[in-house]
């Protein structure tokens, strides 16, 4: 048995929320260059130059990329070979994201009710986390922080079998055209096909978190994934929605084995400041 | 680039074009999705307004916390739909400038003709970059929505574009987008 301190993953997730608001992936910021690149017209020039430099004032002065630094949604993958010691894990996770957002000047995003009680908690908590029980003693932290400008134009759909790989295209494909300018294109697509209406959500989210270097393990899904990048380009939304060549900058599929009657699909549709990290303990 | 002083005459605001290239400077309230309910809930209730809205200029944004020695954090435009509902309200009681991003409904493009008014759109998610357009904060009203509050900024040379003008012209159906000279591909 392995003993972990929940005290550590405190300091994990305190230590990521800054990270993530003033750092792009690598992956995403290279993206972005070649995307400058392929854009020719004054307007989606302009936008793209602003990102970059944007990107290059976060980093140097760490101010944050984006005003909306997100809800934290955290996945923990503990290896059921571990015993946390010195409290609460999913306290420890909350305070990680208490300490990370305050003493990095991030902004509380969090109201303690949806409908009736739209009152700040003022400190961005509670995260939201998922928990998956793994083999041996490893622990895997996987975190984002999302924006709600992209959130708000994410789509979920209970699609038939018989719709198969065109009407998965063509749900993605109008869910990225519905969003347009709003998202704060250039965009990156997360896809979560099969599982549970709730569970391809969920998928959805998770492969905002794959490297855009990485395409899907699967050959057939990893084609998917380029031919739905190139054909989203083509809706010609361009950077901040002003007309040109790059609206998204990947399109990250996952998936997971689901009814005989069913094929969920839902698209989680993120801003270019994908923030995301992943730690090890 | 067009450099243009808020408040704005009614000559200069009608006479913009959409897709206009601009840098503003001058006096901006920030209001955002509570901000704007409170306001109209105060208008509806016959109540003051902590702010005068003739001839105001009002920007979508919930900036992060001022770090020490700044006057402002991230502090980049959020999504203006989400206020497209109080809109028309607000702009039959003297507003006349909005900045933000994405698109807006027809009631609001309506309103936006019937009273020579202008949208400008910023870049979204550029929020460092636009920080350092900002010069001032003072805190003017609703406190207690923290991020959300109403806050009086100075900008000085803030870039943004020309979204909707007083005729109704959309930057988001433009398609004869410019070609930069130096942007060949």
């Amino acid at each position: 048995m392995r003993t972990i301190s929940v005290s550590a993953v405190t300091e994990a997730v305190r230590k990521a929320c800054g990270e993530m608001a003033f750092f792009y992936s690598p992956d995403i910021l290279e993206r972005m260059e070649e995307g400058r690149k392929n854009e020719c017209g004054e307007r989606s020039r302009t936008a793209m130059d602003m990102l970059l430099k944007n990107a290059a004032i976060a980093r140097e002065e760490r101010i944050p990329i984006c005003q909306d630094t997100g809800l934290v949604t955290v996945w923990i993958h503990a290896g059921q070979e571990i015993s946390f010691t010195g409290g609460s894990l999913k306290e420890a996770v909350q305070e990680g994201v208490r300490k990370g957002y305050a003493e990095n000047y991030l902004r509380a995003s969090v109201v303690k009710d949806p409908l009736y009680e739209r009152v700040n908690t003022r400190d961005n908590t509670p995260a939201v986390i998922y928990f998956d029980i793994t083999e041996g003693d490893q622990l895997v932290i996987e975190l984002t922080a999302k924006g709600f400008g992209s959130e708000n134009m994410s789509r979920q759909k209970m699609l038939k079998p018989s719709e198969g790989e065109q009407g998965v295209k063509n749900f993605v494909l109008e869910t990225i055209r519905l969003a347009g300018p709003n998202a704060c294109p250039p965009m990156i697509v997360g896809v979560g096909l099969g599982g549970t209406f709730d569970y391809s959500a969920v998928l959805a989210k998770h492969a905002l978190l794959r490297d855009l270097s990485r395409p899907n393990p699967d050959a057939r899904y990893a084609k998917l994934e380029e031919e739905l990048k190139t054909a989203a380009n083509q809706l010609m939304i361009g950077p901040m929605g002003l007309h040109g060549n790059t609206t998204v900058l990947g399109i990250r599929i996952e998936t997971a084995p689901t009814h005989i009657a069913g094929m969920p699909c839902a698209v989680n549709i993120c801003c270019h400041a994908c923030r995301h990290r992943e730690i090890r303990l | 680039m067009k450099k243009l002083t808020l408040p704005m005459d009614d000559e200069t605001r009608t006479s913009l074009k959409a897709g206009e290239s601009v840098l503003l400077s001058g006096t901006v309230y920030t209001a955002r999705d509570a901000a704007h309910k409170r306001l109209v809930h105060m208008l509806e209730c016959e109540e003051p307004l902590p702010v005068d809205l003739n001839n105001a200029a009002v920007y979508y944004v919930g900036p992060t916390p001022a770090a020490p020695g700044h006057a402002i954090g991230s502090a980049g435009p959020t999504t203006s739909s989400r206020m497209d509902a109080y809109t028309p309200v607000l702009l039959d009681e003297g507003l006349r400038v909005m900045i933000g991003k994405g698109r807006r409904s027809e009631a609001v493009k309506e309103a936006i003709q019937k009273h020579g008014a202008v949208y400008f759109v910023a870049c979204g998610g550029a929020g460092a970059l636009l920080s350092h357009c900002i010069t001032e904060s003072q805190p003017v009203a609703f406190d207690d929505l923290l991020a959300e509050a109403i806050v009086r900024l100075t900008l000085k040379d803030f870039p943004c574009f020309v979204g909707i003008d007083a005729q109704g012209n959309d930057i988001y159906d433009l398609e004869d987008t410019p070609v930069s000279e130096t942007g060949k591909m």
